[in-house]
């Protein structure tokens, strides 16, 4: 970090540091009337993290019910059926919709995408300020559903029990219908952004790798949430007025719920991953100071990702009575999925060969990532295959699977990127040790709980159940040890990004030595991004020694 | 593909453009520049708007393979002079969107008003003709789901009479909506354009919004012949 430091500020660009986006105007109302897609960025990313606290709390609470088969703490028994569904349907629920799908996109991407396209804003601001109080709405409509009790479907909704149960389903129906399109809108701004907004001189393969991933990720976002929202305003109606689309007794299908549902939400499982990828794309070369190899494949990989990911929905349903040719051709489409993936961990792993690697946090993050992504990968693909999927289907296996895609892949390569991208938000440094601490504590963490998980599910314990046989106790309990751990890690990773706030040094321009664009302008930047239009000098991560052309 | 969309509608090119100080946002260099923009905002909207109704769409075929009899049975009531009524009035208000849009590119500030008041005029008329088609539908019990109570089918019992109303009902209905806001848009577009504030440099909002309208009549011209014409 040291070195780094010195670099950054040798390079001279602090002297306009007086003003910037964060003080240029003050008071609550300028913040919340903002348009500007930094400070936009900013308050998804503090509300994105109070719904990873939030889902968090309930996974903590999960794990907790499962600790020991007599579901007791301290010998009392405190946690019934009822409530543990509750638990895990919002902690589901609260992940997927309020953290997981805005997280990258609506924080990070909504800060630095712009300054990488050495643009002023997002193509529509204000419909960009838009999402945020969409996803507001979503949030406080989902949240009041909790208070009033909950919902008890699992975040999947699948009817008829959605249909039918006495909880509120309603207006978490509601709030997922709104938070899609806060979703649809982010996406819509980024495609019309990086389409029109591109500094002189950038071309489509002259923009840094983390552009591509999230213009992948709008795709999706653009394709796939509108048939997300019209099943859920069917399922909506169908609860309400019965009319007989899903509801099997007066002629409706539910599977047809079942087809519907997964042709939004496996795209939208790469919504999920892809925003995570392109924040690799950018750490590993920086760290490595190392041209990124395989750009173009990486570009085209995320591009191709985006795409398959719409004709894959059918596995969800292999054991739901679909037919046996429809099961044929889902499982050989989703054996495709595998290429574009491991293209992209391949090319990681090339572009760290030979490498001049240091292990700041960012790093350290980066690297779990490829660990945990991997295991989370590979593992899919005994889904994809008929028969395994037979055993493995609604058992630990898939919990841990897409643990370890989702929370091993994305929300890993989200905190990594926070660090990453951290002294370019708010101009400080934080605490080197501690981060790279939080990020050991995150991978110790995150494998005791989920690694035991695949452990359970191979034997055959079933997901959401909230009874088990005595022979999972032991896997039950480290899981839940697991779960302290991680929670130990998030904690300490947030005192110490938040005391960097208030004791962090003075962040330089580029305290990574990274090439791509919003690096040229201060820490934190100015209101307009940039002092003068950036001209695009060199391609993305060329890390060649040259002449040094800026003073 | 965008580009390309707007260059072909705005054939006077640059000159007009650079030459007239309208204020263009700040994040953009120029009118162009904005223009195009907000047209790829808007293309991308109406593919959320066709993958919306295309759920519908989806789901509709796979019930009318399920219940192939009853879906004709019950498209024999709805009222076919009725709906080809309505798609006349709304291929006519494509027509006079197109020219208001024409107006207010030529500065016909007056004429542009005049075009898209009759545009609403074609949207209340169909939501009239709307209007009193679903009163015969529920006066003959032809409802959705739980609530259908038509008396003398030729499968009595079947649920692919009531499944059908519930699309018929889903589908139409939510296309409906889109009529009464793309008609609540165009009033406030006749607003502003009687004032004046659209011209050959300015006139994004006219065409954005003629757009999504081109966008309303083409899904009812896919609805016309899947609920009342076909077999």
């Amino acid at each position: 970090m040291e070195h780094t430091l010195t670099h950054g500020t040798a390079s001279g660009e602090q002297p306009h540091s007086e003003k910037n986006y964060l003080n240029e105007t003050t008071g609550i109302w300028s913040w919340m009337t903002t348009v500007d897609h930094k400070r936009i960025g900013i308050m998804y990313l503090v509300a994105v993290c109070v719904a990873f606290a939030l889902g968090g709390t309930f996974a903590l609470l999960v794990r907790l019910a499962l600790l020991n088969p007599q579901h007791t703490l301290f010998g009392k028994h405190w946690v019934d059926q009822e409530m543990y569904n509750r638990f895990f349907t919002l902690h589901g629920v609260v992940m997927v919709f309020l953290f997981i799908i805005p997280s990258i996109p609506g924080s990070l991407a909504n800060f630095v995408l712009p300054l990488m396209l050495g643009a002023k804003d997002v193509a529509f601001p204000r419909l960009n300020l838009m999402s945020f109080y969409l996803w507001v709405i979503g949030a406080v409509l989902g949240i009041s559903g909790i208070l009033m009790g909950g919902v008890d479907t699992g975040w999947t909704f699948y009817t008829p029990y959605s249909a039918t149960t006495s909880t509120h389903v309603t207006i978490v129906l509601m709030a997922a219908f709104i938070l899609g399109f806060s979703s649809i809108f982010t996406g819509l701004n980024f495609i019309a952004t990086v389409h029109k907004l591109r500094a002189p001189g950038m071309g489509w393969f002259d923009m840094p790798l983390f552009i591509w991933g999230i213009y992948a990720t709008a795709i999706i976002q653009i394709l796939a949430t509108p048939v997300l929202a019209i099943t859920l305003v069917l399922l909506m109606i169908e609860r309400n007025f019965q009319i007989g689309i899903f509801d099997s007794r007066i002629g409706g299908d539910p599977v047809l719920m079942q087809h519907f549902f997964w042709f939004y939400s496996h795209p939208a499982v790469y919504i999920m991953i892809l925003p995570g990828m392109a924040i690799m794309s950018e750490i590993v070369p920086t760290f490595c100071r190392k041209t990124i190899f395989g750009y173009r494949a990486i570009a085209y990989s995320s591009i191709s990702l985006a795409l398959l990911s719409f004709l894959v929905w059918g596995h969800h349903m292999f054991v739901a009575g679909e037919s046996d040719l429809a099961n044929v051709v889902f499982s050989g489409l989703t054996f495709l999925v595998a290429l574009p993936s491991g293209v992209k961990v391949f090319n990681w792993l090339s572009t760290m060969y030979k490498g001049n690697i240091t292990f700041e946090t960012p790093m350290l993050y980066a690297l779990n990532f490829l660990i945990l992504f991997s295991i989370g990968g590979l593992t899919g693909i005994f889904f994809a295959t008929l028969a395994t999927d037979v055993h493995l289907t609604d058992t630990y296996w898939v919990v841990a699977h897409f643990h370890y895609t989702m929370m091993g892949g994305t929300a890993i390569a989200f905190f990594g990127g926070i660090h990453y991208w951290w002294p370019k938000m708010t101009g400080k440094m934080y605490n080197e040790t501690w981060g790279r601490i939080g990020a050991i504590l995150v991978l110790i963490g995150f494998n005791v709980t989920f690694m035991s998980q695949f452990v359970m599910g191979g034997r055959g314990m079933p997901r959401r159940y909230f009874n088990y046989l005595d022979q999972f106790a032991p896997m039950h309990m480290y899981s839940t040890i697991g779960s302290w751990i991680l929670a130990v890690a998030f904690l300490v990773t947030a005192l110490n990004l938040l005391a960097s706030l208030k004791f962090g040094p003075k962040a330089s321009a580029n305290p990574w030595g990274g090439t791509t664009m919003e690096w040229q302008t201060d820490s934190p930047p100015i209101t307009h991004n940039f002092h003068d239009q950036p001209v695009l000098e060199r391609e993305p991560y060329d890390y060649r020694p040259r002449e040094v052309t800026h003073a | 593909m965008s580009t390309t969309t707007a260059d072909l509608q705005n054939p006077q090119g640059d000159e007009h453009l650079d030459d007239v100080s309208h204020h263009h946002q700040h994040h953009f260099a120029t009118m162009e520049q904005q223009f195009d923009t907000s047209k790829i905002g808007m293309w991308l909207f109406l593919v959320t708007e066709v993958l919306t109704f295309g759920g519908l769409f989806v789901g509709f075929g796979l019930m009318q393979n399920r219940y192939p009899r009853e879906f004709v049975e019950a498209h024999e009531h709805l009222q076919r002079l009725a709906g080809a009524t309505n798609t006349v009035v709304l291929l006519v208000s494509s027509f006079t969107m197109v020219m208001g849009v024409l107006a207010a590119r030529t500065n016909q500030a007056a004429k542009c008003a005049r075009y898209l008041w009759i545009t609403v005029g074609c949207a209340a008329i169909f939501m009239c003709i709307k209007a009193y088609e679903y009163t015969h539908k529920y006066e003959e019990g032809l409802l959705p789901g739980y609530f259908y109570h038509h008396h003398g089918d030729l499968i009595p019992g079947s649920h692919g009479y009531s499944t059908f109303f519930s699309f018929y009902f889903m589908m139409t209905g939510l296309h409906g909506l889109h009529v009464m806001i793309g008609a609540v848009l165009l009033a406030w577009l006749a607003v502003r354009a009687k004032r004046g504030e659209f011209n050959s440099v300015y006139y994004t909002p006219v065409d954005l919004v003629g757009l999504f309208w081109h966008l309303v009549d083409m899904i009812w011209i896919y609805l016309f012949p899947l609920y009342y014409l076909i077999k």
